[in-house]
Parts: structure tokens; sequence; C-alpha cells
């Protein structure tokens, strides 16, 4: 079983599919990262060598930002945002879209479920 | 999308000429200024900006994280609005 960046070991599935497991990592990387390694699209993560794995490994480390840091660098991105004071933290602060999309329906990602408002409904 | 890097960031020149000029003479006033479409760019880290928002000015004090984002986006043109004891959009401030 493999263990990359930290915490993650998809077990069973394409290697294609088991790196984007690791937050950071979607279709596009793993399928970067494999080529660099020369590693086939197909490998079962089972099936990988411990050298593969260790390629894998070093070309992460070197050359993604993944898991922790990536959350941090988002996180720290969202916060300047707020401490400058733009319309775009104001909007994050809210918990608002932050993008100018409407909000008088939908936009339920960012506000989350529905509050009922109470008051209503009576025969 | 994003403007072309050739032109370099957008800001209107009377405004720019204001800045040196209190830049020349250390006039550090209030620079009063309906352009919200322009650029922060560097020179005008340390100033602070009366910037229009369609009703009032809203004094702006800019830093040097404000760098490359616009003056509008400092100066809200809408009034927020809420329900009385609605919990779920006063969150951390």
């Amino acid at each position: 079983m493999a263990r990359i960046a930290g915490v993650d070991l998809p077990k069973n599935k394409r290697m294609e599919i088991a790196l984007t497991y690791i937050y950071g990592i979607g279709r596009a990387k793993a399928r970067t990262i494999l080529e660099q390694a020369s590693i086939s699209y197909d490998t079962k993560t089972d099936a990988l060598l411990d050298e593969q794995i260790a390629a894998i490994r070093n070309i992460i480390d070197k050359e993604q930002k993944v898991e922790g840091d990536l959350r941090r660098e988002i996180a720290m991105s969202v916060k300047r945002l707020m401490d400058i004071g733009s319309y775009r933290g104001l909007r994050h602060r809210k918990g608002l879209p932050v993008r100018g999309q409407r909000t008088g329906t939908n936009a339920r990602t960012r506000k989350g479920p529905r509050r009922a408002v109470g008051g209503r409904k009576k025969k | 999308m994003a403007r072309s890097l050739k032109k370099g960031p957008y800001i209107e020149e009377k405004l720019l000429k204001k800045v040196r000029n209190a830049e020349a003479t250390g006039n550090r006033a209030v620079i009063k200024t309906w352009s919200r479409r322009s650029t922060v760019v560097p020179e005008l880290v340390g100033f602070t900006f009366a910037v229009h928002n369609g009703k009032k000015f809203i004094p702006v004090y800019v830093t040097e994280d404000m760098v490359g984002h616009k003056l509008g986006e400092f100066a809200p043109t809408r009034t927020f609005f809420s329900h009385a004891g609605d919990k779920k959009t006063r969150v951390k401030k």
C-alpha cells in the first residue's frame, strides 16, 4: 500500500484515479505526474513498485503544492482579501458567493442548507 | 478575461498626477477620487483616498497588500441587507 504526501493511501484503483485522492491533485495533474515518472495510468496502486512510489513522491514533493500546504495557502489568500477590506473579502466574511453570482435564489453552496423563515404557513 | 500584461496596469492619469504632486509637496492629505476603476499601483501605498461609492466618499487607506486591486473594491456600492436577528449572516467579524 502506498502512502504519498502524508496521509493518502487509496487502494486497488488505477493510479490516474488514485492520485486524485490527494488534495490538490486532479486528473490532469495525476497524468502529468505519472508521465514524468513514466508509469502507466493503468497501474493499480497495489502493483506499484517501491521505486515507482518513491519517484511519484519525489515529483510531488518537488513540484506540487498539496494537502496542508495548499490548504494553508488558500486560507492565507482568503484572509488577505478579508484583511484589506476588499469586496471579495467582505463576501467571504458573509459566506456569500464571491464572484458576482445571484443570491436571490440558488447560491446554496456558499450559503449552506436553507434556513426556514418563521411566521409563515397559516390556514 | 484578465488585462493584457503588455499594457500594464490601468490607472487614471489624473489620479496618478495628483498622487505625484502630493508626493512632491509632501502633502499627505486625503485624495478625493471618483476613479474606482484605477488599479492600486505601488506608488499609491501610504496614501488615503476618498473613493466615491456613488453616494459618499469612503476613506480608504492604501496598504501594500492592496496593490493589484482596484480602488473600487474597497468602497462598497450596495447597502448590505439582512433581517433582524439573522444569526448566520453575522459570523466572525
